[in-house]
């Protein structure tokens, strides 16, 4: 089976990693932008930090440099952060308004 | 072998996204995010990033999405039910998102460089490489990173009292 084998051993390009990285990150930027429940909105938020991440420590890889690994980890401890106030927040909006749908929550628009 | 790895995983990550953004009830978008973040870390892995990895598992999947499911069963809250009303929204900015995944799509596959490929094993970075340059380098990013932490959680405590 030299196919087989040959598919063994061979290796991942670069690019792979980084179109991968583009597909999930338009992929949560499409669900941000469709989907009209609040949770499901900032799942997509947190689907685009991880597709960014992904990007992050890939080139960190083909620089053979720390630096990607480190912006990575600031990433998920911000977005720790931003998912603890965020839903807080929403918990506040559906304590007064008593709906998750973002179209009904439009106060700020002119 | 890291063809192989690298495929099925993608694989698992584009698919459990697509079913994120395609199911209409916030639990199953939940539990997908979950797939998204496990089959992510066996990239890291394969990336070096063993630490990564590992925080990824813990925190994201562990942490946030605990936090996710905790409050979407809080709320009770259910699937969409009106089909919705943001049909020019949507049909202008699929075709443009699209657009921009297949631009960056072909530059990146032709610009790349592609004489070196992404080797498990040639480089590691694991709890002791990223901890030290965590305190040396980038001490004070890190330091910083307590304070943010301490007003996300004086946030939440403030948004969940009853009075707001």
């Amino acid at each position: 089976m030299p196919d087989l084998t040959h598919l063994l051993a061979a290796q991942v390009p670069l690019s792979w990693y980084l179109i991968l990285s583009v597909i999930l990150f338009v992929i949560g930027a499409a669900g941000f932008l469709i989907r009209r429940n609040i949770i499901t909105v900032f799942m997509c938020i947190e689907l685009m930090l991880n597709a960014v991440n992904l990007s992050f420590l890939s080139f960190s890889h083909q620089l053979k440099n720390l630096d990607g690994h480190i912006y990575s980890f600031f990433v998920m401890v911000v977005a720790a952060a931003e998912a603890a106030v965020g839903l807080a927040i929403i918990l506040t909006v559906f304590k007064n308004r008593a709906t998750l749908e973002i179209d009904e929550v439009s106060s700020l628009k002119l | 072998m890291d063809v192989i790895l690298f495929l099925v995983f993608a694989a698992i990550a584009v698919g459990c996204a697509l079913n994120l953004v395609l199911q209409t009830h916030p639990i199953s978008s939940a539990l997908s995010l979950i797939g998204v973040m496990g089959s992510l870390a066996v990239l890291y892995l394969l990336l070096g990033g063993e630490f990564l990895a590992a925080v990824q598992l813990i925190v994201y999947a562990g942490a946030i999405m605990v936090l996710f499911v905790f409050v979407i069963m809080l709320l009770n809250a259910g699937g969409e039910k009106r089909p919705s009303k943001k049909v020019l929204r949507t049909a202008v900015a699929l075709p443009l998102l699209f657009t921009l995944a297949g631009v960056a799509a072909y530059i990146l596959a032709t610009q790349a460089p592609r004489t070196e490929a992404v080797r498990f094993g040639a480089f590691t970075a694991g709890p002791y490489e990223v901890g030290r340059a965590l305190f040396t380098t980038w001490l004070l990013p890190f330091e910083v990173t307590s304070i943010l932490i301490l007003i996300a959680i004086l946030g939440a405590v403030v948004l969940a009292r009853k009075e707001i």
